[in-house]
């Protein structure tokens, strides 16, 4: 084992380079997080702060509400994860179950919405928004996102995979569809609606052009927006600056630990379906 | 006849049960995606008002201005030079970390944890670090550079630099996304190929354009399509680092879109492009289907 990885210094020299290139940003965030003013202004620069200056975070918050940003982001991105297992699991059932007229051609109508790039739908989803008075309201930065064509492909791919045998087995017991959806078929799709829901969270999390469409109120805007209000405080420190972007940095970094696995899947999902 | 009877019965509970389940799906597709569809079309050919009323019909003069103004070819160049800039490589780069850590060797689980690490940061986020970084007297870059003796780079703020600026932000963002498909796409290739290359002694690199890479391809091609679709909508970072500036040198089309829209709130030429981009990437599309999927090695 030891000889093995001897012989295999070089690689892993040049992969702990490129490890530190990639990380780097991050890095450099967390390090100014944790300097005093002082330290973050000094000349050359500090590569590694002296100790954890924690005051940074707690002054962030006073000057910008990142807190509210980070509710209003779970909020919506709950939101919207919650919507789309509902109307994907649905719709995912009746295509793979239920055989209903029409069914070839409705798929194909889901299948081509894929292809509709979100620009051009934007300007009269706006007007939409508007004209019912959803500018800064969670209706308006969850509701339009509730459907996803691509979370209908991953369930019912994943129902496809369940045994025939417990479908006619539970239908020779009596049991309708809707029994069967609830008591059955879901339950045992736990982990392809893990992988939807972790996706979907993080895509959520990640929005910037519409939540920057529809919030103008500072008690509305998503981290997304939020972060980017910091940069053009011009007058803000960079300890400061980069103690917001840690705080917004640290959800998506603890979803990446503990969804790790649910992320590649629901990558790979559309990489199987090209 | 009872048989009959009952099977019309359930083939026409199946009809209605099919449509109810799909009906929560139908309804948000058809409010915010087919209707808007339909609804930019309709647009593309009005004057607006900037409350999004039609107040006049435009005929084809919006996409007549488009191709004359001068203001759209220029975002358009100046998606495809963001596009050649970033693709090639993003993809080359993860290839390359991807086949590095495929070895099956102690520490590799925590490469990989690394390598993906950017797919779970935000454009918006990315932008606003890298937006320190970039700073011309005190981001970390020249001070860098100027370690190793090289002058300082005016990155967001020269022309000339700036697409490549924005670019090198792209490619680390996107690294993640990128590193993760390719990995799955290196797994799928069985092992016995991996083992009877070494068996017949090919080299690393011999082995790696003679087998690695055809097999690989479809892999390739679906990454290739999405980046340079997701490329074409590049919008967060171009609005947080440069704002279509400096010189328009960064208005890519999502950008130069959502200035029409929604600064100046000229709505009907603002859908014109929209539309325009969507024609585009279809095509983008519908071509690297066609003539790139005959070349692809499937398994």
């Amino acid at each position: 084992m030891i000889l093995r990885t001897i012989r295999h210094l070089p690689l892993y020299a040049a992969l702990a380079a490129c490890a530190l290139a990639v990380l780097y940003p991050i890095i450099y965030t967390f390090s100014c997080a944790l300097m005093t003013p002082a330290q973050a202004q000094a000349y050359p620069p500090n590569i590694l702060p002296s100790g954890l200056y924690l005051k940074n975070f707690s002054d962030v918050l006073n000057l910008v509400p990142i807190d509210r940003f980070l509710f209003n982001s779970f909020a919506v991105s709950t939101a919207v994860v919650a919507g789309q297992l509902i109307t994907s699991s649905l719709a995912a059932y009746a295509f793979a179950f239920i055989p209903f007229r029409g069914q070839n051609l409705v798929f194909t109508v889901f299948l081509s919405t894929m292809m509709i790039p979100w620009e051009v739908t934007i300007i009269p989803n706006y007007i939409t928004i508007r004209s019912w008075g959803w500018m800064d309201s969670y209706a308006g930065l969850t509701v339009p996102f509730m459907a996803s064509a691509f979370g209908v492909f991953l369930l019912r791919q994943h129902f496809l995979q369940l045994p025939r045998e417990l479908m006619e087995a539970a239908q020779i017991d009596g049991c309708g569809h809707l029994r069967i959806f609830a008591a059955i078929v879901l339950p045992t799709a736990r982990p392809a609606l893990a992988t939807l829901g972790v996706y979907q969270f993080l895509n959520t999390w990640n929005m910037y052009f519409w939540p920057l469409l529809i919030t103008n109120r500072d008690t509305m805007r998503t981290v997304q927006i939020g972060i980017s209000m910091l940069k053009w405080e011009e007058a803000m420190s960079y300890n400061l600056v980069l103690a917001g972007v840690a705080l917004v940095l640290l959800p998506s970094l603890i979803t990446l630990v503990f969804g790790l696995r649910q992320l590649v899947r629901g990558i790979t999902a559309g990489a199987v379906k090209g | 006849m009872a048989k009959a009877r009952s099977m019309k019965a359930l083939k026409r509970r199946n009809n209605v049960l099919g449509y109810l389940f799909l009906s929560p799906c139908l309804l948000f597709f058809g409010t915010f995606l087919f209707y808007p569809l339909l609804k930019s079309v309709v647009l593309s050919f009005q004057v607006t008002n900037p409350r999004g009323e039609a107040v006049g019909f435009a005929g084809w003069a919006h996409y007549a201005d488009l191709f004359t103004s001068g203001q759209f070819l220029a975002s358009l160049k100046a998606t495809v030079l963001f596009t050649l800039y970033t693709v090639p490589a993003g993809i080359l780069l993860a290839f390359a970390l991807a086949c590095m850590t495929n070895a099956r060797l102690p520490g590799m689980k925590a490469f990989h944890f690394v390598f993906s690490a950017p797919a779970a940061i935000s454009a918006a986020t990315g932008a606003v670090i890298w937006a320190l970084l970039f700073h011309p007297t005190n981001g970390m870059l020249n001070y860098g550079l100027g370690l190793i003796g090289l002058s300082p780079v005016p990155w967001l703020i020269d022309p000339k630099w700036a697409p490549v600026s924005v670019s090198l932000m792209t490619v680390w963002m996107n690294l993640g996304f990128n590193f993760i498909v390719l990995t799955a796409g290196l797994r799928g290739i069985s092992e016995d190929i991996c083992d009877s290359m070494k068996i017949d002694g090919a080299g690393p690199f011999r082995s790696l354009f003679a087998v690695l890479v055809p097999l690989l391809s479809p892999t390739l091609f679906f990454l290739l399509v999405v980046s340079v679709i997701n490329a074409f909508q590049t919008f967060g970072q171009i609005h947080i680092l440069t704002r279509g500036g400096p010189m328009h040198a960064t208005n890519v089309m999502v950008y130069q879109l959502y200035q029409e829209a929604f600064v100046n709130w000229r709505f009907g030429a603002a859908s014109a492009q929209a539309l325009i981009l969507f024609a585009i990437i279809l095509l983008l599309t519908l071509l690297q289907f066609f003539w790139l999927e005959k070349k692809v090695h499937y398994q």
